[in-house]
């Protein structure tokens, strides 16, 4: 299949990016979205241009490395998937699609499609995780756990950090990726001994990097790969409140 | 700095605490509105306006009313500056994310529904204040009944009303549910049902207030 492809070039964080147009001929529909950049990549180094610099690593879904903003969707298309995970079977012959990087503050372009996310890092060193030795698995019936906690529990934690809420999402608020992290230690009895200084910690961190406010938009959850639930940013929300009524910090 | 400024999500939770107070007065405000349409030449309209100018709840409400009006419209503003410095560089192709687009627009149809209360607070409360000399439909300055007539016969200010309303049902819509997210009630059984009711309530509070303009419009001679 033909594709045409405008894709943001941008050299380093300070340049003026701007969109460069190229056209791939021989596309396969079976191709993944990262292999046809694969292709035209070695289209450009055989012509001696700078090759298009995008994140990947696992490309199975799970690593939470790549991220593109495809014709105006935060992964493309295709609902409840990486950007990895889509195929070029999801678009049409002749289709012209628009390569973006995520934009927003708090994620700065590096360089073309590839952004700065050690924001994210931070926020999870300020408190998402707990400081005690767990250990190995405990004895199964040691410390009950609610079979629903274990399973929202769960859902959050496939939260893969890829950022995606944050591209999508109007105001580039990081509320579900906060949200998620804190809930998955939030509903289980480890992450209780830390819950309050998490959340303040953490809440605190997401606002210094700069992140925009949720506006209870939603598209955060519309779009995320692993499909988290905006329950976990009123969860946050809760649990931001009540730390904040008992800790009597700022 | 880090240690003053005022967290997100706490921003976030006084407006909604502000908006709450704004959506049960906007039902009591409508309660009075609608003794308009009794057809005893504003008697109980007039009662009703002197009940609630002269009880004395009322009056300790009211400073509070005014600061949930500036809190939530100081804090909605701050808040949106905040979320457009979140994304200096905008996308060339705008989300199509499948989103509630009411959302995206509490800024600007807040923005709509603060105009209306400008005129509004011109028209009506500024001149109970004194700060303005009554109309001369006026009998005296507090004479709201014969003041509102006056206003929606004119088919201009009438449009302007209702249009404000259709903005407020939006903004309401939206504002009813976000509400109950924002203070960490999130259920997969009570959720949906929290939306519809915010829908109902919208449509109940700008519906009923917009019948008093067409009815003076149209139907009153």
């Amino acid at each position: 299949m033909k594709i045409k492809l405008k894709i943001w070039r941008q050299e380093n964080a300070t340049a003026k990016g701007k969109f460069v147009k190229y056209q791939l001929d021989d596309v396969s529909p079976d191709s993944s979205f990262l292999e046809m950049l694969d292709e035209l990549n070695q289209d450009l180094i055989q012509k001696d241009d700078d090759p298009v610099v995008f994140d990947h690593d696992c490309r199975e879904g799970i690593c939470g490395t790549c991220g593109l903003y495809i014709n105006g969707r935060a992964h493309g298309p295709q609902k409840g998937s990486a950007t990895c995970q889509l195929h070029m079977r999801s678009f049409k012959d002749g289709d012209t699609i628009t390569v973006e990087p995520w934009r927003a503050k708090a994620f700065p372009v590096i360089k073309d499609l590839m952004v700065d996310r050690s924001a994210f890092d931070r926020i999870m060193v300020s408190g998402g995780y707990i400081s005690i030795n767990a250990g190995s698995a405990p004895e199964a019936n040691n410390m009950p756990v609610r079979k629903e906690n274990a399973d929202m529990a769960f859902d959050a934690a496939t939260c893969i950090g890829c950022g995606a809420c944050v591209a999508a999402c109007p105001n580039a608020s990081a509320m579900l990726f906060v949200g998620a992290k804190i809930s998955h230690l939030a509903l289980l009895p480890q992450g209780q001994p830390e819950a309050e200084e998490r959340v303040l910690e953490m809440v605190n961190q997401m606002d210094l990097e700069g992140f925009g406010n949720c506006s209870n938009n939603y598209s955060c959850e519309a779009e995320c790969p692993k499909e988290i639930s905006v329950g976990n940013i009123a969860r946050m929300n809760a649990q931001f409140f009540g730390a904040k009524l008992k800790s009597g910090k700022k | 700095m880090s240690n003053l400024a005022i967290r997100s999500i706490s921003k976030k939770i006084i407006t909604g605490l502000a908006g709450l107070f704004l959506i049960t007065f906007l039902v009591v405000h409508l309660g009075v509105n609608l003794t308009m349409l009794v057809p005893d030449g504003g008697e109980t309209f007039r009662e009703a306006a002197e009940f609630m100018r002269t009880n004395p709840v009322i009056k300790i409400v009211e400073p509070v009313l005014f600061a949930a009006f500036i809190i939530h419209i100081i804090i909605g503003i701050v808040l949106k500056i905040q979320n457009w410095m979140a994304r200096p560089n905008r996308y060339s192709v705008s989300n199509k994310a499948y989103t509630y687009w009411m959302s995206k627009y509490m800024f600007h149809t807040g923005i709509v529904v603060l105009i209306f209360l400008i005129i509004h607070l011109i028209n009506f409360y500024f001149i109970r204040l004194g700060l303005l000399e009554p109309s001369n439909v006026m009998s005296d300055e507090h004479d709201f009944y014969n003041q509102a007539i006056m206003l929606f016969r004119d088919p201009l200010y009438s449009v302007i009303y209702l249009v404000a309303f259709v903005f407020l049902a939006v903004h309401l819509n939206h504002a009813f549910q976000s509400f109950f997210q924002t203070i960490g009630a999130n259920h997969s059984k009570y959720t949906p049902v929290i939306k519809v009711i915010g829908t109902i309530y919208s449509l109940v509070i700008s519906i009923g207030f917009a019948i008093i303009p067409i009815y003076f419009l149209f139907f009153y001679e």
